[in-house]
C-alpha cells in the first residue's frame, strides 16, 4: 500500500471519491483515504458501459475484508469505459488508487458540476 | 483407465430415475379417493423434482460433505465473538426425547403442558440471569432480538407520545446493530471509542440529546473488554430519557458474576445458541430471547408463556401453563409459532445441568482461559508483531492487531487465519473490530484444556517464524484443506449455480 497522498491535478468529493478531468470526459476513483479505511478490497462491481451516474449518488459498489460501501459519483453522466482489470485484481485498488485502481470513465453531462467538488488542499483539510 | 470417484457431485447429479431409499409397504387399509382427502386446488400439478438416490449413496453422500467441513467435534474453534464451546452430548439425547422432538406446534396448551412449562421456567431461568424479570422467547436469532428490542424500544416511546429519531452505536458494535437500527426505522449515530477501548463518555454526552431512542451496547465489548464507564453511560443515557439496550453476545463472560439489569440494561437480548449451547455456525436454529425491565414489560411480543396458578385454568388444582394472547400493546409476533423449541431444551438442559455456582464458573474459566492464552502469547513473543490491540486485562476473548506482522513479515491477517487450517485450528474472527487493524479476535472458551491453548499459541509463533523465512507460506494457505484458498467475495457474489432448486 503507497503512502498517503492526494494528487494535485486531481479534484475531491466529500465521499473519497477523485475525478481527472479531460475535456468533457472524466476518470473516477476513491482516495488514498478511502481505501486505507476500507482495508483490503476483495471485490469491484463495475456498472454497465452505457449507464447513466449521478453527482452525489451511489453508481456502484466495493467489497473489502471488513464492509461493503456504496462508492458515491462526484459528477453526473455516462459511464464509457470500466476497469476491467479490477475483476481479477481488486487490490489494485489499495496499491494504486490514483493509477491502475481506477474505476470508471465517464461522459460528463454538466461540466459546470466540476466547481463544486474541491482541490487536493481544500480535501485534505476535511480529513483533519 | 479406471475412473476416480467424483466427490464434486451434488445430490441432484447423483439421481437416477427411479432409485429410491424407501419401499412402502402395501397398503393394508381401504384406499379412498385422493380428492377426499385433500382438494384438487390444493394439489400440485407436478411431482416435485427430488433426487432418486439409494439409500447408501445418501449416506455417503453427507458422510463425505460433512468430513470436508471443520466443526468444534473436529478441532478447536477459537471463533471470537460466536462463542464456540462444547455442545454436551446429554442435550442432544434430551432434545430428542419423542415428548420433545415430536411435539407438534398447533397441539392445544392443554396437551403440551410440559413444552410450556420447560419455556416458562427458562424464561424465569434467563430473567434471573439478566437481572430482568420479564422474558419472551420468541426472537429466534440474535439479530431478531434486536429488532425486538429496537421495536420494544418504539413502542415505549411512543407509548408515552414521544417521536425520537436516533438510535447510538459504538463504534466497535456488532454490524447487526446499525443494520437492526435502520430495519427499525431510526437512524445511527455512531460513538467513538477511546483510547482505552471504552465508549468515550465525552463524545456520548454531545450525542445523547431528546433526539435519541435509545443507546445499544455489547458489554463486555467486541474487544473483549468490560465497559468500565457503564454506570456513567446509565446516567447519560437515562438523563435523556433513552433506553438502554445489552446486546447479549457477550453474555458468556459475566453470567452469575453481573447482570445487565443491575448495571441499568432496560432491554437484553440473549444468545442461547451461544451462551447456553447449541450447535451453531451453520446458519441455525437459534435462539434470540429478550428480557426486559418493568415498564418495557407490557410491549413484549405475543403470546407470552405465561403459569397460571389453582383454579384460573382448567379447574385442577394444579399450576396451568398457557399462551397469553391478550397483550394489547404488544409488539406483535415476530415469528410464526413459538421459537426454535429444540434450542430451548438443550439451553434449559444447560442451565440445569450446571446450575447457578456452575454458570459462574463457566464464565470465570472464559475469562481465565482467555488471559492465560493471551499471556502464553505473550510468552512466546507473538506480542512484537501481533500485540494486543489493548494493553488491558481482557474478558472472554481479546483482539489483536496484525498490523506488525503485515509491515514487517508481509503476512496479512488473513493469511495467518488461512494458515491455522494446516494446523488444524479454525481461524479466529478476523477483520473485526473494524477500529481495530488487521484485527483478529480470539475466544478460547471455557471448555477448552489448557494443552490446546498452548499448542495454540505454539502454532502462532511457528507460524510467525516460519513467515520470517518464506512468507509464501502463509500467503498461499492453506495447504491441507480439501480445497485451496478460495475468491470468498466473488463466490458469494457470482456463484456457479450446477443444480437450479
Amino acid at each position: 500500500m503507497a503512502d498517503p497522498s492526494y494528487p494535485d491535478d486531481l479534484k475531491y468529493h466529500s465521499e473519497h471519491d477523485w475525478a481527472r478531468i479531460d475535456g468533457d470526459s472524466a476518470t473516477f476513483g476513491i482516495t488514498w483515504y478511502a481505501q486505507d479505511a476500507l482495508g483490503e478490497v476483495v471485490f469491484f462491481d463495475p456498472p454497465q458501459v452505457g449507464s447513466q451516474v449521478s453527482k452525489d449518488q451511489a453508481y456502484t459498489e466495493v467489497e473489502s475484508v471488513k464492509a461493503v460501501s456504496d462508492v458515491i459519483a462526484p459528477l453526473s453522466g455516462e459511464v464509457t469505459e470500466v476497469n476491467d482489470a479490477l475483476g481479477d485484481k481488486p487490490e489494485t485498488i489499495n496499491e494504486d488508487p490514483y493509477g491502475e485502481g481506477w474505476l470508471v470513465k465517464v461522459k460528463l453531462s454538466d461540466l459546470t458540476e466540476v466547481d463544486s467538488l474541491m482541490d487536493s488542499t481544500e480535501y485534505q483539510a476535511t480529513l483533519d | 483407465m479406471i475412473r476416480e470417484a467424483d466427490d464434486t457431485l451434488t445430490i441432484y447429479e447423483r439421481s437416477k430415475p427411479g432409485r429410491r431409499a424407501f419401499v412402502r409397504p402395501e397398503l393394508d387399509v381401504p384406499e379412498r379417493p385422493l380428492d377426499e382427502l385433500l382438494a384438487p386446488e390444493l394439489r400440485r400439478e407436478e411431482p416435485p423434482r427430488l433426487p432418486e438416490v439409494a439409500e447408501p449413496e445418501i449416506v455417503r453422500h453427507y458422510n463425505r460433505l460433512s468430513k470436508r467441513n471443520f466443526d468444534l467435534d473436529t478441532g478447536f474453534y477459537p471463533l471470537g465473538s460466536c462463542t464456540m464451546k462444547h455442545n454436551p452430548k446429554l442435550h442432544e439425547r434430551i432434545a430428542a426425547l419423542p415428548g420433545h422432538a415430536r411435539m407438534h406446534p398447533l397441539q392445544d396448551p392443554s396437551q403440551a403442558q410440559g413444552a410450556l412449562e420447560l419455556m416458562w421456567r427458562l424464561q424465569e431461568a434467563l430473567g434471573e440471569i439478566a437481572g430482568l424479570p420479564h422474558v419472551s422467547l420468541q426472537p429466534s436469532a440474535g439479530s431478531q432480538g434486536e429488532l425486538a428490542g429496537v421495536l420494544l424500544t418504539r413502542a415505549y416511546h411512543e407509548d408515552r407520545g414521544e417521536h425520537r429519531t436516533k438510535v447510538l452505536t459504538p463504534d466497535t458494535a456488532h454490524g447487526t446493530n446499525p443494520a437492526t437500527v435502520t430495519m427499525g426505522g431510526y437512524e445511527v449515530v455512531k460513538v467513538v471509542s477511546d483510547a482505552h477501548g471504552n465508549v468515550d463518555l465525552d463524545d456520548l454526552r454531545a450525542k445523547a440529546d431528546e433526539d435519541v431512542a435509545c443507546l445499544m451496547l455489547t458489554n463486555p465489548s467486541t474487544l473483549g473488554l468490560f465497559e468500565t464507564g457503564i454506570e456513567e453511560i446509565e446516567r447519560i443515557v437515562h438523563g435523556v430519557g433513552a433506553t438502554l439496550y445489552y446486546d447479549g453476545a457477550n453474555l458468556n463472560a459475566i453470567m452469575g458474576i453481573c447482570r445487565p439489569g443491575d448495571m441499568g440494561f432496560d432491554i437484553v437480548h440473549f444468545n442461547l445458541h451461544k451462551s447456553f449451547t447449541q450447535p451453531h455456525g451453520g446458519g441455525g436454529p437459534g435462539a434470540g430471547p429478550v428480557a426486559v425491565s418493568e415498564r418495557i414489560e407490557p410491549f413484549l411480543p405475543r403470546p407470552q408463556v405465561v403459569r397460571r396458578e389453582t383454579g384460573e385454568g382448567n379447574g385442577s388444582r394444579d399450576p396451568f401453563y398457557d399462551l397469553d394472547h391478550n397483550r394489547p400493546k404488544s409488539i406483535g409476533r415476530l415469528r410464526g409459532f413459538q421459537g426454535n423449541y429444540g434450542v430451548f431444551v438443550r439451553s434449559y438442559a444447560y442451565i440445569r445441568s450446571l446450575g447457578a455456582p456452575g454458570l459462574r464458573e463457566a464464565s470465570e474459566t472464559a475469562v481465565l482461559n482467555a488471559n492465560y492464552l493471551l499471556a502464553k502469547l505473550r510468552e512466546h513473543g507473538v506480542a512484537e508483531r501481533l500485540p494486543a490491540a489493548y494493553d488491558r486485562l481482557c474478558m472472554h476473548e481479546f483482539v489483536l492487531s496484525g498490523e506488525p506482522m503485515r509491515r514487517e513479515l508481509g503476512i496479512k491477517t488473513l493469511d495467518l487465519a488461512k494458515r491455522l487450517l494446516d494446523h488444524g485450528v479454525h481461524p479466529p474472527t478476523v477483520y473485526f473490530p473494524l477500529i481495530v487493524e488487521e484485527a483478529l479476535m480470539v475466544e478460547p472458551t471455557e471448555t477448552e484444556t489448557k494443552e490446546t491453548l498452548d499448542r495454540f499459541a505454539e502454532v502462532v509463533a511457528e507460524i510467525l517464524r516460519e513467515a520470517r523465512d518464506d512468507p509464501s507460506v502463509a500467503q498461499n494457505a492453506p495447504h491441507t484443506t480439501p480445497v485451496r484458498r478460495l475468491d470468498e467475495a466473488a463466490a458469494a457474489r457470482r456463484p456457479v449455480v450446477r443444480q437450479a432448486m
